[in-house]
């Protein structure tokens, strides 16, 4: 069962790889969209059933397939290890995956190479699938920088635009960086413990945290001491931060927006983007013994959500709204790992995929209808046109501001009272910035909402007529998902953190006991209050009176424009980085390369010969009496030095 | 009785007329050929004639030697001369500089 769940993804995408080198032909379109389709389908079918499987019995499942590399003491096997955080990850991932390829069905029926499409969406999932299978490191490396290729590959999908190149581009490039410091995390595990396996790391870490190894307690890195323990854990968590677009790494993931809105909605809210927060919590049990580390997650975690957050506010384009919405329910689900709560971060991860998943794909309904225009100031008014499209994104947004009842109402909570319980370094900090962060998910949600679905319509009358409801085989994921953005929270909020977490998890987290009847009545219904104030702030300035947003922005005008420009990262990084990087490439490309290794090199040589051979060319007349002379001239000069040598 | 001095002098004086036969001829790959066996005919006087003066034979038989040589010489010399007479229609040395870089 588990072998399908991995490969039939990976079946899809040779077939439908191989399929998109037939052009123009619409049967074999046909075939590789359904063929992928229903791949995932079944994977997905599969671990639900293993997921349900695990609410009786949360046993490990632990599948050697084949030693993938072995030398000297460096031996790594492929497997399929299983366990709850698999399970759920397994369902998450394909589940979404398979939703998000029905989908692609409709939205891309007017691209000319669905193939390749689905090819790179079926590519995708199969190495997510190996990401998250993974027993060892480096199997989980493979999975990493899969996935960061396939997210290259379709945030790039339509090569011809300029800017998705670039997006791509930065994308890779940006998580580069994070994948820089993950590896060196697992060359320091390799390096300290000799092994890489998942279960062999822990159990040294924890022998090195008691004492009882005779592990190095500090490595040198950069010729300066630290812990061993410590150091690996942040190195891990750089990679997870540049995965998981936490704040300072997180530029790629606004402008990764430019790929199709069900890419988004797979790779860029559901999936992808949560690795970082699933490494974190596949290795809680070391993470555990490195408090100073989940500080500083804690600090990043919510600094990201309240940055985001803020950014959120003034978007104009959909999806960059939905998108730093992402990035700050990341935040919030990295803090929720740095105050220990791997439980409540996982369950976050869990309801947040699915309405997320749902915000994005009608995003991309909304785009799909009013003939692909992105900006919500060219909208308004919709929600006579697309009612059904309106309902569905209405549910996730409520559930995404923690609406009573709704998926994210329980995930988000469990967040904020873990914080708010949690003693650990800035959990304080993480716990105010958390209810700030809810007024402001809750204001730029209802603000895209009322921007694009109330008012009066701003688009233009030719244009207007166009607009029409996409077809079933769209609104059905919608739809599913929506079921899932309303009751995944109610339904499972027992096995994730409530009285079944002991069992549900088993021993594949740390599990910390917090006492929850000593929360304050009014910590506890804060999030929720504060989630409606945001609402009411939005409908007060965005439907009751719709001057106070423009005056506001012109009262606060180098606010707004902070906000506008994402807090001037792109700019920042432009001038520290980009320009200088770019500087210092030139200088070496004309000058050094081209000017001194071409001039003196290859190219100087060359032309040292060819001026030569021109000069003694010259000497060549042709004529034998010449020769004659030069052989006389030389026997003569011969001569007259041997006789005057006295030979 | 003739000196070994007075034939060296002949030998010298016929080899620098095969030499100077050699640098001044701008007309006729011949007269090269000519100057060519000129020289030879020196090497071979000097040869012989230290041979009789120091009475030993091997001069004589080396002398042998640089005959059949120049005869063979003379033969192929000759050969590509008529080939490329034929082909190039004469045998001025002006004209032959085909090997001008």
């Amino acid at each position: 069962m588990y072998h399908a769940i991995v490969f039939l993804p990976l079946l899809g995408f040779f077939i439908a790889g191989l399929l998109s080198f037939v052009k123009n032909n619409p049967a074999s379109d046909k075939v590789a969209q359904i063929l992928t389709a229903t791949l995932v389908s079944v994977a997905a079918l599969y671990s639900i059933y293993a997921f349900t499987i695990n609410i009786v019995d949360a046993k490990v499942v632990h599948i050697k397939l084949f030693d993938w590399i072995a030398v000297g003491s460096l031996v790594v096997s492929w497997a399929i290890y299983v366990d709850p955080v698999t399970r759920i990850m397994l369902v998450v991932i394909t589940s979404i995956s398979a939703l998000v390829h029905i989908y692609s069905i409709g939205y891309m029926s007017h691209d000319s190479s669905k193939p390749r499409f689905m090819a790179y969406l079926s590519l995708f999932t199969f190495t997510m699938l190996a990401l998250v299978t993974a027993d060892n490191f480096l199997q989980l490396f493979f999975g990493w920088e899969g996935v960061g290729l396939a997210s290259y590959l379709l945030i790039g999908f339509w090569y011809k635009k300029p800017t998705a190149n670039a997006a791509s581009i930065k994308a890779f490039v940006v998580n580069r960086i994070g994948d820089f410091g993950l590896a060196l995390g697992i060359f320091a595990i390799f390096y300290l413990f000799g092994s890489l396996d998942y279960q062999v790391v822990f159990s040294k870490a924890e022998a090195l945290a008691t004492g009882t190894s005779n592990i190095s307690d500090t490595i040198n890195f950069f010729g300066y001491q630290f812990g061993s323990i410590n150091l690996i854990c942040f190195l891990l968590f750089i990679g997870a931060m540049g995965k998981s677009a936490q704040i300072f790494l997180h530029t790629w993931l606004p402008d990764a927006m430019e790929g199709p809105t069900p890419v988004s909605a797979l790779i860029h809210a559901a999936t992808m983007v949560t690795a970082g927060v699933f490494l974190v919590v596949r290795c809680s049990p070391m993470y555990d013994l490195a408090p100073d580390v989940l500080s500083f997650i804690t600090l990043i975690g919510a600094s990201t959500a309240i940055f985001a957050a803020s950014v959120g506010l003034v978007q104009n384009d959909i999806k960059r709204v939905i998108a730093y919405s992402t990035c700050s329910q990341l935040g919030y689900m990295f803090f929720a790992v740095g105050v220990g709560a791997y439980g409540a971060a996982m369950f976050h991860l869990f309801t947040h995929a699915f309405f997320k998943a749902l915000l994005f794909l009608g995003a991309g309904s909304v785009i799909h209808a009013v003939n692909d225009e992105q900006d919500i100031r060219k909208m308004g008014g919709l929600s006579t046109y697309i009612p059904l499209t309106h309902i569905l994104m209405i549910i996730g947004t409520i559930s995404l501001m923690g609406f009573p009842f709704t998926a994210g109402y329980y995930s988000k909570d469990a967040i904020i009272e873990s914080a708010y319980l949690a003693s650990s370094g800035f959990s304080s900090y993480a716990f105010i910035v958390g209810l700030l962060g809810v007024v402001m998910t809750s204001f730029y949600s209802w603000r895209l909402m009322f921007l694009t679905f109330n008012g009066k319509s701003r688009i233009d009358e030719g244009n207007l007529s166009k607009v029409h409801e996409s077809p079933a085989i769209m609104l059905v994921p919608l739809i599913v998902l929506a079921i899932g953005a309303l009751f995944s929270g109610y339904l499972f909020k027992n096995y994730f953190i409530g009285s079944s977490s002991e069992l549900f998890w088993g021993h594949s987290i740390a599990l910390h006991h917090a006492d929850h009847h000593d929360i304050p009545f009014l910590i506890y219904y804060a999030p929720m209050l504060l989630g409606f104030i945001g609402f009411f702030l939005a409908w007060y300035m965005y439907l009751k009176n719709k001057q106070l947003p423009h005056d506001l922005a012109k009262l606060n005008g180098p606010l707004y424009n902070f906000l506008l420009n994402k807090w001037y990262f792109d700019e920042i990084y432009n001038f520290i980085f980009v320009k200088p990087a770019r500087a210092t490439g030139l200088f070496l490309w004309k000058q050094i390369d081209g000017y001194i290794i071409d001039g003196f090199g290859p190219d100087g040589i060359s032309k040292l010969v060819l001026n030569l051979s021109l000069r003694a060319k010259k000497i060549q007349s042709g004529y034998i009496y010449h020769y004659a002379f030069a052989i006389l001239i030389g026997v003569s000069i011969f001569i007259t030095y041997f006789i005057y040598k006295g030979i | 009785m003739i000196q070994l001095e007075q034939f060296l002098i002949l030998s010298s004086l016929i080899f620098s007329i095969g030499v100077i036969g050699i640098f001044l001829n701008r007309k006729n790959v011949i007269v090269i050929l000519m100057s060519i066996e000129l020289i030879l005919l020196a090497v071979n006087i000097n040869l012989v004639s230290f041979s009789y003066f120091l009475g030993d034979l091997t001069g004589q038989i080396f002398a042998l030697f640089v005959l059949t040589v120049a005869a063979a010489e003379a033969a192929i010399g000759l050969a590509i001369l008529v080939v490329y007479n034929r082909n190039a229609g004469n045998v001025e040395i002006e004209n032959i500089n085909s090997l001008k870089g």
